[in-house]
């Protein structure tokens, strides 16, 4: 599994990067891999997502500089921005692993064993619509995933530092009055994002049973 | 040769998914392995490719339909092909499923743990000819009719509950689970039979564990000229929160018939001078919040929420005004309603309501009410019993304005009858926080308010 911490990256062009690492993986002409970035400020809307669920006006989005995109993840809208770690494990469940529910299950188990490693007691939460990983009953880390002849994409979004207020203009998950949280608010310390990119990917290759290779951004973008 | 489309298992404990976009449209070429559809389940979305080239000649599922696992979504052939027929006539084996199954006998449906006891003992199918039995058997899915070779079971011996009557992988499972449950060498158990000692224990204990709140009634049934749409999110919300109160909240309504006849006069006076000076319209509502707002001031418990046995007195007054809009209902807060005046009031009510329908609010906005007046006397309701907007305790609901003959009492005792500009007021308080004495305590000093204030704040407009 290659991976690389590819720092701040447009939410487009990681889109088109983890369609063309599928098709290579696809046709045997790449490894599996696992994206680690923060995306500028954006609203992304599943494939279950209302536009209602934006609650702030275009004027208000504007006025901060958010996007707003449509994707083919599962879910419904979620932000994404600075300070948060987004994971995107392009990752062939063939053909042992051929479970939507496991597959989110061990994702979850990543996120509680990377969010351990920094004194956290984090709980996946399984029953929809609160799917995602909680800590003390706030939420710190959003799924949502597509699968495509097994092979996935999209993944998890973790705030480590994000400004969570983004998250008060949005209906976060279709949850009405669901609290996020994050590394930074629950420890009190502003870790890197880097260093918690280096913990996902352990875990991560644990959790696969996956042996991880490190890229440079180049390497894994070229 | 015609190819049925099922959904494909997608994992232990997955029974269904919801089909979010179609790829290819009827009547389109598609090519085997080319995703066909989208599925959302929970947190992920799968493409499903199409398990043979040719023509997608019949989709049976639209978007936004949830389909059991196995169930048939499509069938691909080739055109002129008669896709009904030849799905029936197709001989079994030939579908491969789409995704086939890693392990296909998983418990993976939650099954009530005595269900023997309480389920129909055996489902045979009565009355069809074997030709149909045989069509039923044809129709299953391969995964399902593995497990029926691999468990030795007559596929015809089992009603199906998927469509057109096909035995699914949960039928197939409950059929199992009945059968290793009943004594080994009966295939029919009798129903019934006289309860052992050991079998009323049994039953005690499945009614035990059982709910009364399980009763459903289906909406539709097969072949009713029905049309699904699914709901929008906020539908959803709203629908999830009105239950959600309901069943949080010891919900009682009080009713209320108060004489506004004073502020009719007022505002008349006044409302086109207010208009000129302000630039917005003075409609009742101000007058309402305001008089809300006092009464409030003076019984804080209206103003507070539950917090397990905990009580949570709100220190500000933030009015939540309702608004109905043509894709739901929205309920921005008038914050510190309290310290606004009536032209205060009549500003932000207004701004709040324009914004709303023109979906301009910020999200902060619609947060952080502390009680809500509701109006559907816009609509001609003389009056409702409104559902508390959770975690508050109290909504109040306005009636119809409208003159109305009452009784009143002349200065010399006389009774006559007056025309009266009359409203209907109907409180719904949450009894656990709230008493009846209490709430109608708070409902006079608000009809007192609005029968005697004068409102000098408008004495400029003549």
């Amino acid at each position: 599994m290659d991976w690389s911490y590819l720092g701040t990256l447009d939410y487009r062009r990681s889109l088109a990067l983890q369609e063309l690492r599928r098709e290579k993986l696809r046709a045997g002409q790449a490894n599996e891999a696992l994206l680690l970035l923060e995306h500028p400020h954006i609203y992304t809307l599943g494939r279950n997502a209302d536009r209602a669920d934006i609650l702030a006006g275009s004027d208000w989005l504007q006025s901060r500089g958010v996007k707003v995109e449509e994707c083919d993840r599962g879910g419904q809208v979620t932000y994404h921005g600075p300070g948060q770690l987004v994971g995107y494990p392009i990752l062939d469940l063939n053909p042992d692993r051929r479970d939507l529910r496991r597959y989110v299950r061990d994702l979850q188990e990543v996120l509680v064993r990377v969010l351990a490693e920094v004194g956290l007691a984090a709980e996946p939460r399984s029953k929809s619509p609160e799917i995602g990983v909680w800590v003390e009953g706030k939420k710190i880390a959003s799924l949502g995933v597509h699968v495509s002849r097994w092979i996935t994409t999209h993944g998890f979004a973790l705030n480590v530092n994000t400004d969570l207020s983004y998250f008060a203009a949005i209906v976060p998950c279709g949850i009405q009055g669901v609290e996020m949280t994050s590394v930074a608010e629950l420890t009190g310390r502003n870790l890197p994002l880097k260093d918690l990119a280096a913990l996902c990917v352990h875990h991560t290759a644990e959790v696969f049973q996956r042996r991880p290779l490190a890229m440079t951004s180049e390497e894994l973008m070229g | 040769m015609a190819t049925e489309v099922i959904m494909p298992e997608m994992g232990e404990s997955i029974a269904e998914g919801t089909i979010t976009k179609w790829l290819v449209q009827v009547g389109e070429r598609v090519e085997r392995d080319q995703p066909l559809f989208e599925v959302s389940t929970d947190k992920v979305d799968a493409e499903i490719p199409s398990p043979a080239s040719g023509t997608l000649l019949v989709v049976h599922h639209g978007e936004g339909a949830t389909v059991q696992v196995n169930e048939l979504v499509a069938i691909v052939g080739e055109p002129g092909e008669q896709p009904e027929t030849q799905s029936v006539a197709a001989p079994a084996g030939v579908e491969a499923p789409v995704v086939e199954a890693s392990e296909p006998v998983e418990a993976a449906v939650e099954q009530p743990v005595l269900v023997a006891e309480s389920a129909p003992t055996q489902e045979v199918v009565v009355g069809e000819d074997s030709q149909l039995v045989d069509r039923i058997r044809q129709f299953s899915s391969p995964l399902v009719r593995k497990m029926a070779a691999a468990e030795g079971v007559d596929l015809s011996q089992i009603q199906g509950t998927g469509i057109h009557g096909r035995v699914t992988k949960q039928d197939m499972q409950g059929y199992l689970e009945r059968r290793s449950a009943a004594p080994p060498s009966t295939v029919a158990p009798p129903p019934a039979a006289p309860a052992s000692p050991m079998r009323t224990a049994e039953v005690v204990t499945a009614a035990r564990r059982a709910s009364v709140g399980d009763f459903q009634v289906a909406a539709y049934h097969e072949g009713d000229n029905v049309e699904i749409e699914p709901m929008s999110n906020i539908r959803r919300l709203t629908a999830s929160h009105m239950v959600y109160s309901k069943a949080t909240s010891a919900h009682v309504s009080t009713v209320f018939h108060v004489d506004l006849s004073r502020v009719a006069k007022v505002r008349a006076r006044a409302k086109q001078g207010f208009a000129q000076t302000h630039g917005t319209k003075l409609t009742f509502m101000p007058f309402i919040f305001k008089a809300v707002a006092n009464a409030l001031t003076a019984f804080p418990n209206l103003n507070s929420s539950i917090d397990g046995t905990n009580i949570v007195h709100k220190k500000d007054i933030n009015l939540g005004m309702a608004v109905a809009l043509d894709w739901g209902l929205l309920v921005p807060v008038i914050r510190h309603a309290d310290r606004l005046n009536l032209v205060g009031l009549a500003k932000t009510a207004n701004d709040l309501a324009e914004r709303a329908r023109s979906k301009r609010l910020s999200p902060e906005e619609v947060q952080g009410g502390t009680f809500t007046v509701t109006n559907p006397g816009v609509f001609g309701s003389l009056f409702g019993t409104p559902i508390i907007n959770q975690p508050q305790v109290a909504i109040l609901g306005i009636g119809a304005i409208e003159k109305r003959p009452v009784v009143v009492n002349d200065d010399d005792g006389n009774d006559t009858i007056a025309i009266k500009t009359m409203c209907y007021f109907a409180l719904t308080f949450d009894h656990r926080l709230v008493d009846g004495a209490e709430a109608d305590s708070f409902m006079n000093h608000l009809r007192r308010t609005l029968l005697e204030e004068t409102w000098s704040e408008l004495d400029s407009f003549q």
